[in-house]
């Protein structure tokens, strides 16, 4: 188990120990129980601690949602239970309760100084598993294990329920996850998927409530599927039972469904809440108030382009890509976010992006936090939607890898110009975007570079929060990489998700990135990834191999740019694997890591060439661009993924899907329930 | 200083504090987290409350300035103010707060500055207060220390 309390909190060793008895509860059980602490105000946050502490549980403070959702992404089994106010400067706390709901599936205390009936009702329906008022008692969390045991318990009867099948259901869904993942990854996916699966079967932390826990793995194929049936008897109709049917997968059970179905729907509810906004973009999901303001608080530049590019989404989307490939103009697959995103990279200045570097990002990654805010369950859809519009792409990248070694080149060139750690912060998930904005310029010179990028960001978002990353960064390296062509082709290992080929496709970005990643060039190798990618079509998340790639082309590429790429790959890849499940967010999120480290290695703007990574990466999913956008604040920060822009490129994803059949595989499905096999 | 007659005025002084209504119960619950790793846990939280609350303070009162009052921008800071001040319990405070708050709903101007001069008030007064309070603790720790026999 991945000791994930990095805040100073005890280690865990002792606690793992603990429970690695399986299905034995420790006898020091309730002792030990890893908590996650967030809130805004520190005083809260040092007094709860010292609580907790005393009830001899292992405690990670953190006063920014965000943050608490990267390392929560990390070390998928790192925490027992999480413990989050209600009113949060950065993130609602109902939307980190989602979040965290949705993806990790952990038990979540809400508490506020506020006790209004209907905010404890709130969280009721949002799915808090207890709600506690300020000031906090330390009796009040002495028993907070208890929540930890029942959902434990929970899972387990309905696992029991379901029979042995969904093992073999699950087992099952992994192998196709590594098929996306495929070599590039190095075996990340697998890795992951393997751990994943020992997790499960060990379930070093589910054991904590003496239960092992199987979960069934929602991978993108699956929840793809799941949500076409949705989609087919209509959101009000859909029953779990007859969901079944129409998946018909074997394995699964009702049980099955209706749990993902009410997170589904939880999802929706808050998407619609969101996407008010977007009247005009397809999806929907971005609300272009909600996700940019983050944005562009964040961005300052991009957010002016994110809001017009919220405002246009179809256009802009077809736009891109018709400029970009020159083929099939509307990609439905993509969704807005992925539009804006594209619109951004093309409108803002396609050359010019990269030299302004950072507000390039601003754009591409704009779209890209969207995304993030999209909760897991939305993601996975918007993934598979973007995912096939980014398949589309990359078949289009492919073509235009052939050309490409230049784009990597413009991706080493923006990772350097981005390198400036923005990447590295927007790791994070949000901050992909930023690295959109160095390569925007010299990659586009296909168009398709750029609508390759573009992909790549939402496909990211789409994914989650890791996606993005990952995506963006590649996106953007992808793309300047190859001369647009190039992109397509080899340089983006990211554009390999479907995201990245369509990345490079849409052109428009590709110029901007492009432009600046020729100056790099080494880069050409890191790409190789993408070629592989291309190939996999429903690849979710071939940001893996992105992000293997990259840390190939750090070695070929003289430029920093390549560390700070690849290091922005991986830290998107792990926010990617994160997010994710399935491979795709492991891809990423490995990628992301390495990239990260390599980029907090030459220090510059990693930031930015993740995000630009990222956002080839993403190309599949708008989802994933928005969500890697937003925290290009620090460098170091860039952890948090937007969560608002990933549920609005969510929601706009889902809402795509609904709205068209989508080109490919829309729905990402990423295991956004148990991502454990995320290989971190 | 006799370290009884000390560790008395600590407790008394913390009686009259609680008293009066500066501090509550929850103030006492705080303090009981003290240990040994941390002697000066509760001044250690009142320090950062301060800290972290003067900047509110000030964005009130900038907000007070404007024509015409976002209520909505004040209700959310005196709601942050309230939830900080309700973790280590000054009451006052937070009464204050309360009535605040109850002036921003009915969108009352006057009724907003009047109330948010008297948490001024009682803000300054708390910590002066508590500042003596946690000084005196101090010197009845350190004269248990000393007078521990080695």
């Amino acid at each position: 188990m991945n000791p994930s309390n990095g805040k100073g909190s005890m280690s865990t060793a002792s606690s793992s120990a603990a429970w690695k008895a399986g299905d034995v509860v420790p006898d020091q059980f309730p002792a030990g129980l890893r908590v996650l602490v967030v809130d805004d105000d520190p005083t809260c946050l040092v007094i709860l601690e010292k609580m907790l502490r005393a009830c001899l549980y292992e405690v990670t403070k953190c006063n920014r949602a965000e943050i608490a959702l990267s390392l929560l992404r990390e070390n998928k089994n790192g925490f027992d239970i999480v413990i989050s106010d209600v009113h949060m400067p950065d993130m609602d706390g109902f939307k980190l309760l989602e979040h965290i709901g949705l993806e990790m599936d952990l038990p979540v205390i809400m508490m506020s100084a506020d006790d209004g009936k209907n905010v404890v009702m709130k969280g009721v329906t949002h799915g808090a598993c207890d709600y506690l008022i300020k000031p906090v008692r330390i009796e009040a969390l002495r028993n907070i294990w208890q929540h930890v045991v029942r959902k434990r318990k929970n899972e387990w009867r309905e696992l029991e329920q379901s029979g042995s099948v969904e093992e073999g259901d699950r087992q099952q869904k992994p192998c196709d996850d590594l098929d996306y993942s495929s070599s590039a990854n190095e075996g990340n996916w697998k890795s992951s998927k393997k751990r994943k699966d020992e997790e499960e079967e060990t379930e070093e932390r589910d054991d904590s409530s003496t239960l092992k826990k199987p979960r069934v793995v929602w991978s993108v194929e699956l929840h793809q599927q799941f949500v076409a049936a949705v989609n087919q008897l209509g959101i009000d109709k859909a029953v779990p039972k007859k969901i079944l049917e129409l998946m018909n997968v074997p394995g699964l059970t009702r049980e099955n469904v209706a749990s993902h179905l009410q997170k589904y729907r939880l999802y929706l509810r808050r998407l619609s809440g969101v996407s008010q906004h977007h009247s005009s973009l397809n999806n929907s999901f971005m609300s272009p108030e909600a996700t940019f303001g983050p944005m562009s608080s964040l961005n300052g530049l991009d957010l002016q382009t994110l809001a017009v590019t919220g405002q246009l989404p179809a256009q802009s989307l077809a736009n891109l890509q018709a400029a970009g490939l020159g083929r099939s103009a509307a990609k439905s697959g993509i969704p807005m976010p992925l539009i804006d995103q594209r619109n951004l990279f093309s409108f803002e200045n396609p050359k010019s992006r990269f030299g302004e570097g950072q507000q390039q990002h601003l754009s591409s990654s704009k779209p890209m936090n969207l995304l993030h805010g999209i909760p897991t369950t939305m993601e996975p859809k918007q993934l598979a939607s973007l995912h096939q519009s980014a398949q589309s792409l990359g078949n289009m990248n492919v073509q235009v890898n052939s050309h490409g070694a230049q784009s990597s080149s413009l991706l080493m060139q923006m990772a350097k110009t981005q390198s400036r750690g923005n990447i590295l912060n927007e790791s994070a998930g949000s901050h992909l975007p930023t690295l959109p904005s160095s390569i925007g310029q010299p990659i586009i010179s296909n168009g398709i570079a750029g609508g390759v990028i573009g992909r790549n960001e939402i496909g990211d978002n789409g994914r989650g929060t890791g996606y993005n990353q990952v995506a963006q960064t590649s996106s953007m390296l992808s793309f300047p990489m190859n001369h647009t062509t190039e992109l397509a082709g080899n340089n983006f290992p990211i554009g390999s998700t479907p995201g990245i080929s369509n990345v490079t496709s849409k052109g428009a970005f590709h110029e901007e990135v492009n432009s600046e990643i020729k100056s790099s060039a080494g880069f050409v190798p890191s790409y190789d990834i993408f070629n592989d990618l291309h190939p996999q079509k429903s690849q979710d998340w071939e940001l893996q191999n992105v992000g293997l790639h990259f840390n190939a082309s750090q070695n070929a590429n003289p430029v920093q740019g390549n560390l700070d790429v690849s290091s922005s790959v991986l830290v998107h890849q792990g926010y990617s694997s994160r997010q994710q499940g399935s491979g795709q967010n492991r891809n990423i999120s490995a990628m992301g890591r390495t990239m990260f480290s390599g980029l907090e290695a030459t220090g510059q703007g990693n930031e930015q060439i993740m995000d630009q990574l990222l956002n080839n990466l993403i190309v599949d999913t708008p989802v994933r661009v928005k969500y890697e956008r937003f925290s290009d604040t620090s460098s170091q920060n860039a952890l948090f993924a937007d969560p608002f822009g990933q549920e609005d490129l969510m929601s706009a994803l889902l809402k795509q899907q609904q709205g068209n059949t989508g080109p490919a595989e829309p729905d990402f499905d990423f295991d956004g329930y148990s991502i454990d096999n995320i290989p971190v | 200083m006799d370290r009884n007659r000390l560790a008395r005025q600590v407790a008394l002084q913390k009686q009259s504090l609680f008293d009066q209504g500066y501090i509550d119960q929850q103030f006492i619950q705080v303090e009981e987290l003290q240990d040994v790793s941390s002697p000066n846990f509760v001044e250690e939280i009142v320090t950062s409350y301060y800290q972290d609350t003067s900047r509110l303070i000030v964005n009130i009162e900038q907000a007070l300035e404007r024509r015409p009052l976002d209520f909505d921008q004040l209700d959310r800071y005196i709601y942050q103010l309230n939830g900080r001040s309700t973790s280590f319990g000054a009451r006052k405070v937070i009464a204050e707060g309360a009535l605040f708050r109850e002036y921003c709903e009915a969108e009352n101007a006057e009724g907003c500055k009047t109330t948010f001069q008297q948490l001024k008030t009682e803000y300054a007064t708390l910590k002066r207060k508590l500042e003596a309070y946690f000084q005196l603790a101090r010197q009845a720790r350190l004269a248990e220390t000393a007078s521990r026999p080695m």
